[in-house]
């Protein structure tokens, strides 16, 4: 990230080590723990966050896009995400199920996780800072329209919003209605509109200019 | 218990120490299970070393908002009681 000082001058606190989160150093002393256990190899923790941030946004655009041009894949992805993104070649990571929702004319989804972040990460990647806050969390599920509003998305009164709370194993991805004047794009074209926040719910791909 | 989507339930106010999965927002509310997502380890035993069996009924429940729209949550089967 870019730091513009625009010529000012403003004091900045050095970069320390000191003062961690008392957090790190009980997450390191567990994962010494379990590898002493022999429950995890040394380097297990770093291959799964490797692996995690990898992951990115294009890999769930992928399958909304060729949803978009298929419907009988799109059909398979409505009924089990994790079969539809192998079809694709896409690693829907290990354990937890993943439940595609289409948006359509009169019903909108969008995602939250109340109790803590849960999030469809191994297609989408990490989720963004706003999904773990508080005020988004805790609005999300009783003010929808207006947490939508923030968002610039702007619903007619006949579509229904559908909050999703992903409380337990399952984790949502949302496919968005393909927008008017998209019709003459190819896959990666559409693939291109359809952003990471499209897919939560909480923002409407936009045919480009 | 195995509910049809379309049931009627209502979510359990009962007290409980420990971590489990259904949000406090949604006690004693009233909803209608959309889906049956299928069994899954009970998070209640899991979380604090245990096997998580008898696997539990997991359901998708939605649930009304005053403007018109809707919540829905994935509840266990032990938090969801025949509404009146």
């Amino acid at each position: 990230m870019t730091h513009d000082h625009n010529g000012h001058d403003h004091p900045h606190e050095p970069v320390a080590t000191a003062g961690e989160p008392p957090a790190a150093a009980r997450v390191r002393a567990l994962h010494e723990l379990l590898v002493e256990k022999g429950v995890l190899e040394r380097d297990d923790i770093r291959r799964r966050i490797d692996w995690l941030v990898s992951r990115t946004p294009a890999d769930g655009a992928r399958l909304v896009a060729r949803a978009w041009v298929d419907p009988a894949f799109k059909r398979r992805l409505l009924e089990d995400a994790r079969v539809a993104a192998l079809e694709v070649g896409l690693d829907p990571g290990p354990s937890p199920v993943v439940v595609a929702l289409e948006n359509t004319q009169s019903v909108h989804h969008m995602v939250v996780c109340t109790l803590c972040s849960c999030y469809p990460k191994a297609l989408l990647g990490p989720p963004p800072d706003w999904y773990k806050s508080l005020p988004y969390r805790s609005r999300a599920v009783s003010d929808p329209r207006g947490v939508l509003r923030e968002f610039g998305v702007e619903l007619d009164d006949r579509v229904e919003v559908r909050v999703v709370d992903s409380t337990a194993n399952i984790r949502y991805l949302v496919v968005p209605r393909r927008p008017e004047g998209t019709e003459s794009l190819g896959e990666d074209d559409l693939a291109a509109i359809v952003t990471r926040d499209s897919m939560i719910g909480v923002a409407l791909p936009v045919a480009p200019a | 218990m195995s509910l049809a989507p379309g049931t009627t339930v209502r979510v359990s106010t009962r007290p409980h120490e420990g971590h489990h999965r259904t949000p406090g927002y949604l006690k004693g509310r009233q909803g209608r299970v959309e889906r049956v997502h299928g069994r899954y380890r009970d998070p209640e035993t899991r979380a604090y070393g245990g096997d998580g069996l008898p696997e539990r009924e997991l359901y998708l429940v939605s649930f009304d908002l005053p403007s018109g729209d809707r919540v829905l949550a994935d509840v266990f089967e032990h938090w969801l009681e025949a509404a009146e």
